[in-house]
């Protein structure tokens, strides 16, 4: 069914078998086998990361970046829980749709200039990401947001369902979202097929501005989404939360087989990425290794890995 | 005339950023108050040739059509190192320059390794050797400190003979030195033949692998000489993520403002050089227009985005829409 | 069948041969491009290599010339062995090649490119004066001296950029000089101009290998031809040995029969298809009427680079800024995009003329690929129906006779006239009632073409119609029922029936008044 699924098939197995190395490797260091219960929370603190990265694998599926996603999160979290602040009472369930259509307008500005003035994402996001601080600071005035997580925030991002962390099904619905408008609608065949060349998609009579601009709409609204339900989880917005998601939301996608440069990956492959960057970051911390090493490591293993299966660029000639 | 017109066609991206610059610039002195006094010219030099040389750092790779992210982090690395062997006798002090510049260099020459025999892609493989870097910078500086001669660091940080802050002699003589030789150089020219089209410099007969290997090479080499000029300045080093990232986004943008495509193959690294300085002024301006503290990130974030954005102008015009979507890989 | 048959007459005994290949063979992962080749090449000597697409010619340049290395098989210059890693390696030994994609730097200028990869250098570095002069004794050489030596490479058209890179090459001293189809987009002046340029460099010793698809040209031209067909040298003679028929036979193995269908005459319908009044566009286009009824082949010719191409893209809406009246059966209209081109009620498709950077997604597979244009047909309520899509793509298979081992490889790996169907059935499945094609058998093998034709006038017989530019003349009479003749953006002569002969073709495209004497046979 899936096109190309021999070249993606290989990291996605590698990475899997990463993950389970590393929950070996924990579990030797803890003395104790891995239980579900670890295994769920795991995936709870996955889930903030996988769905920053849900969105930022459509962008890169079309040659793109976006390096918005910091500030984005940030504003997500604070529009979630300033919103209810504003508007109180029984309006309070309203502060995650705002949040999305928060993130969804900084998408939205992000793909027009992308799309229309074709200015590279790298460089276009990276600005927006300055003015979306810039706005959270006059907003906040510099200081912690005050308003608390509402209600439904922190059910959505601590709770658990039957023994699954909420979160967990969150991402897991943001997953099936993704999964079926790439492999089952005309958007996902126009997003592999613009990320190989978006001029042979043009020229097929494709709109291919709209589809960049959807991605860069629906990386904005995860990030901004992720923001939300983290605040849920720590009870209440903080400056610079979303700075540590850039970075290994990238590697995640990356590592999980997508080619940075567009045009092939699978959304499988980006849970493993996911999973694995959080299961590693986790087992660096319970060996209580210090953060120096663990940069280390963690740099070194995505070389190791992209040396593995990630060759990039065409041999010359 | 022609010959005008065409060299003027090929920098017009620079000289337009050294011409915001200048006007932003003297506004700014304009409108302080104090006027041009050394003490100031020296200040906005310093904090300007920093981020013109890990501008200058950026713009090899991404002239191959490449780009480097993990310069801020060799930036760092390279002043922690420094903050440990710039002290003791004269002779000790110059082994230690060396030592700095070597590490930038060997920083380089791994990025350049994986990206050349180890066929990575650029974005990814220094997005990681960046984490690597931070860690080691973190491993020889947990907490900020260290140390730098003394003399040494006032002589790097003050004027030149009275006249000219060091720094910009510094700047000026490392694009004799190094950016001018290489331009001039068929190493040189191959990494713009690479960035313009890889295939047609292959089959011209260019040694790809080896401008390739030499872009990133000199970009950690220019990124020490920022490492070894901030611990002048700062008189100590932090292993700060925040700076070096910051570090690494601000000189894609200024060498964006320059006039340097990031698809590669034109520009050049003096356009980065006034395109941090553009930079490093809009926040000296935000600051003597008396603009609300709270609006300045704001602001600043506005001027970047635009900044940025005025290669779009051109894109506005363009009667064949094919043009910018490039051929297909 | 394939061995070397080298039937070399000498006058002179037993010469050690300037340039010698023995038992050469490639493989691209399944596909064998050389198989068991053994040529020679004489100096003096002027060698052409004929053959169809896939035949092996581009391969066997880029081996001679040290782009790629050969699975087996050895190589001498002058009866010393030598193996090639690059063309700078190549180049110093006096191998240089002129390649059919050029391997000009766009962004260089043309004094360096020129000089490139050895430009002169003083201390170390490039001596920009000197490479400036170098360049500017090139440009004379090859009649460019209106070339200034600071322009950018990207700015110049590309049939100046195929004199730079003669230019180039004879800068590197050659002793054996390799031209893969290094003039198709010049004109016949330039043309004319290299020819004397190849005659004099022969009489100077060189030894030249010369491959092109002017078939006639090169006979007439050539001392020495060798014929390539599936990966083989099928065999080589002197000149005046063989009849053109001959050779023709010799390149597809089997007899040239009819390639053209024929052209049925139609009832042509009111109002036409596709009416443009006045269309104007820049400086390239400098206004055009046309007409195209229901069931007709109009044919676009003329010279290369007199706005054939950008007419067929502002029809399609890629171009901005076009001027036109445009009326789609009888309905004025604007085209701003291919989207709207294509929608149904323009009902557009353009087949372009690089297949693998406009025409096709390569990594994708021949499914996606033929399903792309037209996915909203088989969308439900938003969903993909993955059965409707694969009938019609088999569908595709069966009416094109797509020649692949399934509709889910990458289309990539198909040969060219295979890539080619893809396209034409991308849009086919758009159910166009107007085709713009865009020189779309450049590179296809002679089989395919035939198959194309005939698609072509079964199209017009279901009541389409055609806009057909064409490089080659005799597809144009072949094919078209009528052909306008592009010059300087503007239609100067329409031919139809009778009038619609190679000679009149020729004399419109150079804007020739009617009556002239043609030039010689060669030409075209």
């Amino acid at each position: 069914m899936t096109r190309g699924l021999k070249a993606v098939d290989r990291p996605v197995l590698v990475a899997f078998g990463f993950i389970v190395v590393l929950i070996i490797l924990g579990s030797i260091y803890n003395r104790h086998p891995p239980s579900v219960l670890y295994l769920l929370q795991q995936l709870q603190v996955a889930s903030f990361l996988g769905i920053v990265a849900s969105g930022l694998m459509l962008t890169i599926l079309l040659g793109q970046i976006d390096l918005s996603i910091p500030w984005v999160v940030t504003i997500g979290g604070i529009a979630a829980t300033a919103a209810a602040g504003w508007w109180g009472g029984s309006w309070t369930a309203l502060g995650l749709p705002f949040a999305l259509v928060c993130g969804g307008l900084v998408g939205l500005a992000n793909g027009l200039g992308v799309a229309f003035l074709r200015i590279p994402s790298m460089v276009f996001t990276l600005g927006m990401n300055a003015v979306v601080q810039g706005i959270v600071v006059m907003y906040t005035g510099g200081n912690a947001p005050p308003d608390r997580a509402t209600p439904i925030l922190q059910w959505l991002a601590v709770r658990n369902t039957f023994q699954v962390p909420n979160a967990v099904i969150v991402w897991a619905m943001v997953g099936v979202l993704v999964v079926v408008a790439l492999h089952r609608t005309p958007f996902g065949r126009y997003v592999y097929a613009t990320g190989n060349s978006e001029r042979v998609t043009y020229l097929s009579g494709i709109n291919t501005r709209a589809i960049l601009i959807a991605a860069f709409v629906a990386s904005g609204a995860c990030s901004a989404f992720a923001g939300a339900l983290l605040a849920g989880y720590a009870g209440k917005a903080y400056q610079a939360m979303g700075d540590p998601y850039l970075l290994p939301a990238i590697a995640a996608v990356v590592l999980g087989g997508t080619s940075i440069l567009g045009g092939s990956g699978t959304y499988l492959g980006t849970v493993a990425g996911v999973i694995l960057i959080t299961v590693l970051e986790s087992v660096l911390s319970v060996m209580q290794i210090p953060e120096s090493t663990r940069q280390i490591v963690y740099g070194t293993m995505i070389v190791v890995m992209m040396l593995v299966y990630g060759r990039g660029r065409k041999p010359e000639g | 005339m022609n010959g005008l017109r065409l060299w003027l066609s090929r920098n017009g991206r620079a000289l337009f950023a050294l011409a915001l610059f200048l006007s932003m610039f003297c506004i700014y002195v304009i409108k302080n108050g104090v006027g041009l006094k050394m003490g100031l010219a020296t200040a906005v030099a310093n904090k300007g040739v920093l981020l013109a040389l890990v501008a200058m750092a950026q713009t090899i790779p991404v002239l191959t059509g490449g780009i480097d992210l993990s310069v801020g982090m060799i930036f760092v690395l390279t002043n922690c190192i420094a903050s440990a062997v710039l002290s003791g006798p004269p002779w000790m002090v110059a082994v230690g320059v060396v030592v700095v510049l070597l590490s930038g260099v060997v920083c380089g020459a791994i990025n350049g390794a994986l990206v050349v025999y180890g066929r990575l892609q650029p974005i990814i493989a220094t997005l990681a050797t960046g984490a690597v870097y931070y860690g080691l910078a973190l491993t020889i500086r947990p907490v900020p400190g260290g140390s730098i001669d003394a003399t040494l660091a006032s002589a790097l940080t003050n004027q030149f003979f009275g006249i000219v802050p060091t720094t910009l002699v510094i700047l000026v003589a490392v694009v004799l030195v190094v950016w001018v030789p290489f331009q001039l150089s068929m190493t040189g020219r191959g990494c713009y033949a690479i960035g313009s089209s890889e295939m047609a410099a292959y089959m011209t007969g260019i040694a790809v692998r080896r401008s390739r290997l030499t872009a990133y090479v000199l970009a950690g080499l220019l990124a020490a000489f920022g490492g070894i000029l901030l611990t002048a300045m700062t008189l100590s080093s932090d292993a700060s993520v925040s700076g070096g990232g910051t570090y690494t986004l601000s000189s894609i943008a200024a060498v964006v403002i320059g006039g340097t495509s990031l698809m590669g193959g034109a520009g050049g690294a003096i356009g980065s050089i006034f395109g941090a300085f553009v930079l490093r002024t809009v926040s000296d301006l935000l600051f003597v227009f008396d603009i609300q503290p709270l609006m300045q990130p704001f602001i600043q974030g506005l001027i970047l985005l635009g900044a940025v954005s005025l290669g779009a102008i051109r894109v506005l015009r363009a009667p064949n829409r094919l043009q910018f979507l490039g051929a297909a890989r | 069948m394939g061995v070397a048959a080298n039937s070399r007459m000498t006058q002179t005994g037993p010469v050690v041969p300037f340039w010698r290949m023995d038992r050469i063979s490639k493989r691209y992962g399944g596909v064998t491009a050389l198989d068991d080749v053994s040529l020679t090449v004489d100096r003096g000597k002027i060698h052409a290599v004929l053959g169809e697409n896939g035949a092996g010619k581009s391969t066997l340049i880029k081996i001679m010339s040290g782009v790629v290395q050969p699975d087996s098989g050895t190589m001498a210059l002058e009866g010393k062995p030598v193996r090639f890693n690059g063309t700078a390696d190549a180049g110093r030994s006096g191998v240089v090649c002129i390649f059919q994609e050029l391997s000009l730097i766009p962004d260089f200028t043309v004094a360096e490119n020129i000089c490139a990869p050895e430009p002169p250098r003083r201390f170390g570095l490039i001596d920009r004066h000197a490479q400036r002069r170098r360049a500017e004794a090139l440009l004379a050489r090859v009649h460019c001296a209106d070339v200034h030596p600071d322009e950018l490479t990207r700015n110049l058209p590309l049939s100046r950029r195929q004199l730079i890179e003669i230019a180039r090459a004879l800068g590197r001293s050659p002793r054996l000089l390799i031209l893969d189809e290094a003039t198709s987009a010049l004109t016949v002046a330039d043309v004319e101009r290299i020819y004397t340029i190849l005659a004099q460099l022969r009489a100077e010793g060189l030894a030249i290998v010369y491959i092109s698809h002017r078939m006639r040209e090169i006979t007439a031209f050539a001392d020495e031809c060798s014929v390539f067909r599936n990966g083989r040298h099928v065999e080589s003679f002197s000149k005046g040995n063989r009849s053109g028929d001959e050779i023709v036979k010799l390149m597809i193995g089997r007899d040239y029969k009819d390639v053209y269908p024929d052209k049925t005459p139609h009832a042509v319908a009111d109002p036409p298809i596709l009416e443009v009044e006045n269309l104007k566009w820049g400086s390239r286009l400098a206004g055009i009427d046309l007409k195209v009824r229901k069931g007709e082949i109009v044919g676009v010719g003329g010279l290369d680079g007199q706005g054939q191409r950008e007419l067929l893209l502002a029809l399609f809406g890629v171009l901005r800024g076009v001027d036109a009246r445009i009326k789609i059966d009888g309905v004025p209209k604007r085209i701003n995009s291919p989207r709207e081109a294509k929608h149904r009620s323009v009902g557009m498709a353009l087949i372009p003329e690089d297949r693998k950077t406009d025409g096709l997604v390569l990594p994708l597979t021949v499914r996606d690929n033929i399903s792309l244009a037209s996915l909203n047909r088989f969308a439900r309520s938003g969903f993909i129906s993955a059965r409707a899509e694969m009938r019609a793509v088999d569908d595709a298979f069966r009416t094109l006779s797509i020649r692949t081992s399934g509709a889910h490889v990458p289309v990539g790996t198909l040969s060219g006239g295979n890539q080619q169907k893809v396209v034409i059935a991308k849009w086919l499945l758009t159910d166009a009632r107007l085709v713009l094609l865009n020189d779309p058998t450049r590179g296809i093998d002679v089989g395919t073409k035939q198959e194309i034709y005939a698609l072509l006038r079964q199209l017009t017989d279901s009541g389409k119609g055609i806009v057909f530019y064409s490089t080659d003349y005799a597809e144009l009479i072949g094919c078209c029922d009528r052909v306008v003749i592009l010059y300087e953006g503007r239609i100067v002569r329409e031919l139809a029936g009778d009038e619609l002969t190679e000679r009149n073709i020729v004399t419109a495209a150079l804007n020739l008044p009617e009556k002239e004497i043609t030039l010689g046979e060669a030409t075209g």
